[in-house]
Order: structure tokens, then sequence, then C-alpha cells
């Protein structure tokens, strides 16, 4: 099982970034083997639809699950649909998050957050 | 003979000017702010015809989608993504370019329409009135300027009531105008936009003149600009604390004779000038 | 603590109230959210720290020594944009159609230089702010990067953002994403209708507004009106400033309005700033 987190560098000591659509980077953790991918988010070059942008990357990458804060309306529907589970996490470090998802103890995103449009 | 009438700064009074001018020269206006029209309000049109504007948008085919992607890669707005088993549009980012169909190799890609907005038209007496107005939540404008403007009369002069600002909304009004207004107010700000709004009139070629609204005696601002870059002043409308209260109440101001006279001079000279 | 101000309306007062707000609240970060006429900056004498070039969007490139001029281009493109492979940069809008349907690959997508960010240093911190070309495109990332930029600079108390008037891409990208918008109307018909429009905005994106009204004793019926479409609509009411010719002084001297001690607008400005950090923004 693959997982991304929206991270503000790039290892796991780095912070969660809380935006979706805009942060620097996404970790992609695979639970069954221990090993991190780090990715440059394209979302972030992007004038409109960023969120899309980087939801679209993290589909063809194959992950099951984000963990991230700010997912706005329109990356949230592509995620869901993709059936891609989305997981709350705060501006703590990233391997942090990923002990806390395994312990099953992060709250799922249920619904869109407000538009992130022009959002920094 | 399209005249724009155009700032670069809000609040100028583009729509005073607008509304007045097309009363006395019997001019067809037309409503180019289209997120923020006011210019019925001082108009009041009859007989009012409204109808939707709609932009394409595309509509994939799933039996045919083989799922490649191509059309997410062309899509330079994001519009479009994929998920595990189809591809899905956000249409308020498409651009209605029709790139994706393009690229798709197996022809999957129709287009279909959504309504981003009305064009409502009207008559007041001989002239005719015309707007735009965009739904709320529509990010991009351009599209109801372009059908808004696309059939214009020949005949006679049509004065085109621009929106603020100086980029993409101003720019696409000023595709169809042959003349330009700008008018401005004689404070630092105004000077800073007005500007801008004459580097764009000038870069397309427009010929224009000046109107400085809500104007000052006492205020040196503006002088040194106009003559430095040569600039035809056509008006000069006062500030009068009751030309803001009748611009508040919705009315127009050519029935007050003292102000019917400083738009008939604005007219002799846009006549002299501009014609 | 994020705060917008937008109007519906040009002319309304926006930049006004912002700037008296960020002089108010010492150590705010401003940002210029206006950026097809950014005037804030105006009022202080600061030096530009440092420029970043912006691209918003893309034009289409045509490569003269490959192009046939078989004019396929012209049949692909929606914006009229190109003929016999000449760009006309004002129409183009980077679709990239034509570079697909070019026979010879004599087309491609450039970025297009659409603007300037500055971050202008003044005596108590920064302005945020830019400089768009004319005719140019991409409001809402260059927003977006201009909030980016401010980020850095420290974990400020309040973020003012100073909008631009309408509804469209960038008064969406200056609203989202704050705690509270402050929409500044006036009591005129056109005012009121710009004032509803802009207020169903920030609903349908899901953000908090109050509003207030400047100049409002021009026309107290419209002000009245207003003032019970707040009410009905549960819109709190921070604020009624009167019209005060010192106002024009204060944009021409190019300071602003809460120094000058003996104006109205000054003292109603700082009681609505007053009742807004009371009762809503929490720094």
């Amino acid at each position: 099982m693959k997982i991304a987190l929206s991270s503000k560098g790039k290892d796991l000591n780095s912070s969660l970034d809380l935006r979706f659509g805009r942060c620097e980077y996404f970790i992609i953790y695979d639970l069954e083997s221990d090993e991190s991918k780090i990715i440059e988010n394209q979302g972030k070059h992007s004038s409109g639809g960023a969120g899309i942008a980087s939801a679209q990357q993290l589909i063809d990458q194959s992950v099951d699950g984000v963990i991230s804060s700010n997912i706005g309306p329109n990356a949230y529907e592509l995620l869901k649909n993709s059936d891609i589970r989305m997981y709350k996490g705060k501006n703590i470090p990233c391997k942090l998050l990923i002990e806390s998802f395994k312990r099953d103890e992060l709250e799922e995103i249920k619904e869109a957050g407000p538009s992130q449009k022009g959002v920094y | 003979m399209n005249i724009a009438v155009l700032s670069g700064k809000g609040g100028t009074g583009k729509t005073t000017i607008a509304t007045n001018l097309a009363l006395l020269l019997e001019a067809n206006y037309v409503d180019c702010d289209v997120e923020e029209p006011n210019g019925f309000i001082f108009l009041e049109p009859e007989d009012i015809k409204s109808r939707d504007v709609e932009v394409e948008i595309p509509k994939i085919d799933q039996e045919k989608c083989i799922l490649c992607g191509d059309c997410i890669e062309a899509c330079k707005f994001n519009a479009l993504a994929k998920t595990k088993n189809k591809i899905i549009l956000f249409d308020k980012l498409c651009h209605s370019c029709g790139a994706c169909g393009l690229a798709c190799p197996t022809k999957a890609i129709e287009y279909t329409k959504r309504a981003i907005g009305k064009i409502e038209e009207g008559k007041r007496g001989n002239i005719s009135l015309k707007r735009g107005i965009m739904n709320i939540g529509e990010p991009m404008a351009v599209p109801i300027l372009k059908e808004l403007l696309k059939e214009l009369s020949e005949e006679g002069i049509n004065i085109l009531d621009s929106p603020p600002g100086t980029s993409c909304n101003v720019v696409n009004v000023l595709h169809y105008a042959h003349r330009a207004l700008l008018v401005t107010e004689p404070t630092a700000f105004g000077l800073h936009d007005l500007k801008m709004a004459v580097e764009l009139v000038k870069r397309l070629n427009i010929p224009f003149g000046l109107i400085i609204n809500k104007y000052d005696e006492n205020n040196p601002y503006l002088k040194e600009y106009m003559e430095e870059e040569n600039i035809e002043l056509i008006g000069k409308i006062p500030f009068r604390r009751e030309i803001a209260e009748n611009y508040s109440k919705g009315q127009t101001l050519i029935h007050v004779e003292k102000y019917r006279g400083y738009f008939q001079q604005i007219i002799g000279n846009i006549e002299e000038v501009l014609l | 603590m994020r705060l917008g101000i937008i109007s519906g309306k040009g002319g309304t007062g926006k930049t006004t109230i912002a700037t008296s707000i960020a002089e108010l609240e010492k150590g705010s970060v401003r940002i210029d959210a206006d950026v097809e006429a950014s005037n804030m900056y105006l009022y202080y004498e600061g030096k530009d720290m440092d420029k970043e070039y912006f691209s918003g969007s893309y034009v289409a490139h045509v490569d003269t020594n490959l192009c046939i001029q078989c004019g396929i281009c012209n049949e692909v493109c929606k914006f009229h944009a190109i003929d016999l492979g000449k760009v006309n940069q004002l129409k183009c809008e980077g679709c990239g159609a034509c570079t697909i349907v070019c026979p010879e690959k004599a087309i491609s997508l450039v970025e297009e230089k659409t603007a300037h960010i500055y971050r202008t240093e003044i005596p108590d911190g920064n302005i945020f702010r830019a400089e768009m070309e004319i005719g140019g495109d991409g409001s809402g990332l260059l927003v977006s990067r201009l909030r980016q930029k401010a980020e850095k600079y420290g974990k400020n108390s309040l973020t003012i953002l100073d909008g631009s008037p309408g509804i469209g891409c960038s008064v969406i990208a200056s609203i989202t994403g704050n705690h509270w918008v402050l929409i500044v109307t006036e009591p005129t018909k056109s005012g009121l209708e710009d004032f509803i429009r802009v207020y169903e905005l920030t609903k349908h994106f899901n953000i908090p507004s109050m509003a207030c009204i400047n100049k409002y004793d021009i026309n107290e019926e419209v002000t009245w009106e207003i003032e019970s479409y707040c009410k009905d609509n549960d819109i709190p009411l921070v604020g009624k400033i009167p019209f005060d010719e010192t106002v024009v002084q204060s944009i021409n001297q190019l300071k602003p309005i809460i120094y000058y001690e003996d104006s109205k607008a000054n003292k109603a400005i700082r009681d609505m700033w007053g009742r807004m950090k009371e009762d809503y923004i929490k720094i």
C-alpha cells in the first residue's frame, strides 16, 4: 500500500505541507517495503487547477492514500473518484504522521475543504 | 463607430460618462463590465430579451476512450484528469480551446455546451441597450465579452462601457473599439492607473481623448502629465456632491441643465478631436 | 490571521481602508492583490528590495524557418490568434491547439512574461505587489505567488490583502484561504447591486464576510437598504464611514487618512477596526 504526503522538504523529517495543490514535494511511502520516493509537485507551477494537477500526479503513481490538510473541491473530487482515501495531517514531521497512520490514528477527510484557488 | 469608455482605476466615472453620452448622442449602449454591470440602472431599458452565453466543453465517449491520457497532456489548463477508469472534466477551468479533441487518437471527444452567463438586450426610445452578465463563481469573463461584442450595429455610434483594469477583459473590449475615451479622477491613484490605460490604447493604436471627472480647480494633478504626453482633453466634470447623490439614486444627469452643458461640451470635443 | 478586502464595485475605498488598517495594526503584512492597478504602495516611500519575474501563461511561438504557411493553424485556433504562422500575442491564450496540428512541428509554447513581483520595503514592514504587463493573463497564480512571497516574511499577526474590483478570477484568488473578508461598499444603487454579487461570491467559496459602508451619508436611504440586506443575511456590518473631503486630500498628499486627526473618516475607521478586533478578528 502506498501513501503520499504533501511535504515541505525532501525527506521524512520534513514537515507536512498543509496545502495540497501548492506544496513543494510529495513523499510517496510504501508501507510494505518501507521505502519512500520523492517527487516534485507539478501542481505548484499551474496557473489554475493546481490541485487537479497534483492529484493527477498521485493517481499516476498509483497511491492508495494521501495525508495532507487543505484539499480543495476539485482535487477532492478527483481523488475520491479514483478511490484514493484522504487523511488529515498536521504541521509535524512526515515520519511521525506515517507512524500515526500505521496506528490508524489519523482522521479521514470526508468532505472537500473550501476552494484553494489562489492560495499560496 | 465604436467608442470605448475605459479608465484603469475603478470608480472614476466610466458608467456615468457612458450612460449620459449614450442618451445625449442617441447612441447604442453596451455594458461590457460583465462581472458587475451597472448601466441598466441608469438607462432603464424596456422589453428586455435575455439569452444564455454558452461555451463549449468536451464530452468524452467512455466507450471509445482508451484512457491514453493524451487529452490531459494537451490541456494546458488542468481541466481534464484521469482517475483509475475514466477521464473527468473540471468545467470551470476549461478554456474551450479544442486542444483535447485534436489530441485524442480515438476520436472519443465531442463538444457540448454549458452556460456561463447571459446577454440582455432592450430598448430605450431609439437606442438599443445591451449588456453581458457573468454567473457568480465563474472565473472567466472573456467568452461573454466576445458574445456581447460580436454583432454590434454598424450604423451610428456604439458606446462600449468597459470594465476597470487593463488586462484581458479590457483588451478584449478594445479589439472592437475605433476610438477611446479615458476617464480619470485628478488624484495620485487616478493618474497612476491612467498611465496604464494610456499605454494600452497607444499599444493598440486607438485614437483617444481624456475626460477628467470629479475635477477640482485647485488640483494641478494631470496637467503636467497631459502636456508631457500630448493628450487631448475632451472634457471636465467638476466634483459636486450633488452629482454623487444623483448617481447614488441611479439617475442620469443630462436632464439637469447645468450638467447637460458639460456633456454637450464633451460631445463637441469628441466630434472635433476624435471623429 | 488573513483578511481580504474587496468591494465588487470599483472606487468604494478598499485601498483607503486596507492601508488604514495596516497602519493601525503595526507589523501587518500588506499584499496589494489588485494586480492590474496597484495603488497601495503609492502611500509609501518604499524601496523595491526584490523584483521577481513572473509568467502567468504561455503564447505560441512559430519557428519561421519551419513554417510553410499552410494555414492549418488558422483553422484550429478558437481565438483568432494565429494567421498563417503569425501570432497575435494579445489574443493568444497559450492553449497549444496549433502546436498539435502543425504539420511541420514549427510551433511551440513559450512562457509569456506577464508581471513583475516586488517586495517593497517600508518603515514598518513590507508591501508585496505586482505590476502586470498590459493585457496580461494569469492573475490567479500571480496573486498566489504574491501571497507565497509574503508568507516568508515573519509569522506576522495580520496579513491584509487589498483586492481588485469585480468578481472574476483575480478576486476569487484574493479571497480564498482568508479567515475573513471585508466587503467595502458605498450607498449607491450600483454599489448595492455589486455588493450583493460579490457577497454571493464569498458564499459560493464558503468564506466568512463582513461589510462596511463607505461615504454612507451620500444616500441614507440606500445605506438603510444595505443595512437591511446585511441583517437579513447575517452579514456583520462593522462600520459606516461618512463622506469626508479630507480623504481626497490624504490620497493626494499620499498620507494615510488615519493621520489626519480631525477627519471624521479617520475616527470612523478607527472605531470600525476596534469593533472588528473585538468581535471578529482574533490576532
